[in-house]
């Protein structure tokens, strides 16, 4: 699948909550888009990520 | 004191007449009035945008004179009254629409439904999540504008514009956190001036980055 423009490949079955707390990011402090759709929080543990799924993951950090 | 027609007329000849008329005509919402969102505000004003909504539901408070765009006489006062004594100043015909609330996802459509652009203002990055979510969730028409990353003291020249999304822009070097170092006035205010040249840009039509 694509992430953030570049290739990732899925070794196995994950769901999109699994995918962001194996790369590292904290949930609570990303936007995430896939396939065009942005994806409200609440729906990550429950979406199967595939290989053919484009994602864009905006991840924030403190100061305004 | 200026008139409208004099106020009006002076911004038409400095930023020509069609530019200013998508400038007057424009509705920009501003989510946070720190150190970004003080400065954004201050910007659109000077540029004529016809109405801004502002919402924060803080004080000034002394630790944030050295980044936001209050001073020491604003202490105590609402951020959102104490902001617009300062847009008053700097273009009185504009319509300021200020509520001293804070934004969570149920009250993001009342305050914001009507703008075309929101910013994206606030300091703390889980609130910054909650924002793109809801309004890229459920506001469709809307185009979102973000700050993220311009702690510490790098250099100006990592600070960029990205479009990760059709309707949102992030602004910033997106990973100098303020968890780990501090913030300081030219990189904030540099955030923010990316955040409003794109603005600008989105109520002139002009969408690329």
């Amino acid at each position: 699948m694509k992430v953030n423009g570049k290739q990732v490949v899925l070794e196995k079955s994950l769901s999109l909550q699994e995918y962001l707390e194996r790369e590292g990011y904290k949930t609570q402090h990303v936007a995430v888009e896939r396939n065009g759709e942005i994806v409200p929080r609440s729906s990550f543990p429950e979406i199967v990520l595939s290989d053919e799924d484009s994602m864009e993951i905006v991840c924030f950090v403190g100061g305004g | 004191m200026l008139t409208a027609q004099e106020f009006y007329g002076v911004q038409e000849k400095r930023h020509g007449r069609e530019k200013q008329k998508l400038f007057r005509e424009a509705h920009v919402g501003i989510a946070g009035l720190g150190g970004l969102g003080s400065h954004v505000a201050v910007m659109l004003a000077r540029l004529g945008v016809g109405k801004l909504t502002l919402v924060d539901f803080d004080t000034v408070d002394e630790t944030n004179i050295h980044r936001q765009h209050y001073d020491i006489a604003d202490i105590g006062k609402p951020k959102t009254s104490a902001l617009r004594e300062q847009l008053m100043r700097i273009n009185p015909y504009a319509e300021y629409c200020c509520f001293q609330e804070k934004v969570d996802p149920q009250n993001i459509g009342r305050l914001f439904g009507t703008c075309g652009i929101v910013c994206e203002a606030f300091d703390k990055a889980d609130q910054k999540a909650m924002l793109a979510e809801t309004v890229l969730c459920t506001m469709p028409n809307v185009f979102l504008v973000s700050g993220n990353g311009m702690a510490d003291v790098k250099s100006a020249n990592i600070m960029k514009v990205q479009r990760p999304m059709k309707r949102y822009y992030v602004c910033g070097d997106g990973i100098s956190d303020v968890d780990g170092s501090c913030l300081f006035a030219p990189r904030v205010v540099l955030c923010a001036a990316l955040q409003a040249t794109q603005i600008m840009r989105l109520i002139l039509n002009m969408e690329e980055i």
